[in-house]
């Protein structure tokens, strides 16, 4: 670790803008809700249904998750979302970026409407505002 | 679908374990990011962001187990008990500021969790 690591701005290799990492953010978060929606077509027509306690139950859930194309897809946009989250981490504050990550509830919830027909109801749409308010009111702050 | 009452004391415990694990799974990949700043082959050579990232599989490997065992409605407020754990750790292992934005922020985004969870149940 050299001083400069110390100091609030690291020049370091490809920095990225606010405006940049903001926009990661947001991708993450959608790829997560994607991934959310995938996963969760997926584990709707699974077998996956062995038990977790046994040795051979796992592996058996295992085998039927790994052949599963919904499931790889939906946790492979899981892995590109981690990627992502651990690169805005690199310039931003903890306690900002993760609590960001709740807009996954929100394009689940509008996701899940359009996709799985699930009702939209006054609980929910008072929900998607709050969260959506919230980020608004963390970004103010930022930077580490 | 189970109503509220068929929420067992065990789902919730377990969805507190998870949060309080997965909490930790974000700790380290903050740690881990720090080590971005030498360029981007850390995002792989990097011991803290592995740690990282098994804490979220064991998390939501009790996640899976818990939604097993109760009501959307009643685990979502649990669920989110994670963004509070992170609060905690960012202000105590990375010394962040906790500002009167980030508090209103966060208060927001959780009533909003509780009430996508009341609107689900």
């Amino acid at each position: 670790m050299s001083a400069a690591d110390t100091t609030t701005t690291v020049p370091g290799h490809g920095s990225l803008s606010r405006a940049q990492t903001i926009g990661i953010m947001f991708l993450c978060t959608l790829l997560g809700a994607t991934a959310q929606i995938f996963i969760k077509v997926g584990a709707n027509g699974s077998n996956v249904g062995a038990s977790w306690t046994t040795a051979a139950g796992v592996w058996t859930n295992l085998f039927a998750m790994a052949s599963n194309p919904h499931l790889v897809f939906g946790y492979g946009l899981y892995a590109i979302m981690t990627v992502l989250f651990v690169v805005t981490l690199r310039d931003e504050e903890l306690s900002v970026v993760y609590p960001v990550i709740a807009l996954t509830y929100v394009w689940v919830t509008m996701l899940s409407v359009f996709f799985f027909h699930e009702a939209v109801n006054w609980f929910k749409a008072a929900g998607v505002v709050l969260i959506v308010s919230g980020v608004a009111v963390l970004g103010k702050d930022g930077r580490k | 679908m189970t109503g509220p009452g068929h929420t067992t004391p065990l789902a919730m415990g377990l969805i507190s374990v998870a949060s309080f694990i997965g909490s930790f799974g974000a700790v380290f990949l903050k740690a881990g990011a720090a080590r971005l700043h030498d360029g981007w082959r850390y995002l792989f050579l990097n011991p803290k962001l592995i740690l990282g990232v098994l804490l979220f599989c064991a998390s939501s490997l009790f996640y899976v187990i818990a939604m097993r065992h109760g009501e959307l409605s009643v685990l979502y407020p649990l669920v989110s008990l994670s963004y509070i754990w992170a609060l905690i750790w960012s202000r105590l292992f990375f010394k962040e500021r906790l500002t009167r934005n980030k508090f209103a922020g966060l208060l927001l985004i959780l009533a909003g969790i509780v009430f996508i969870g009341l609107g689900k149940g």
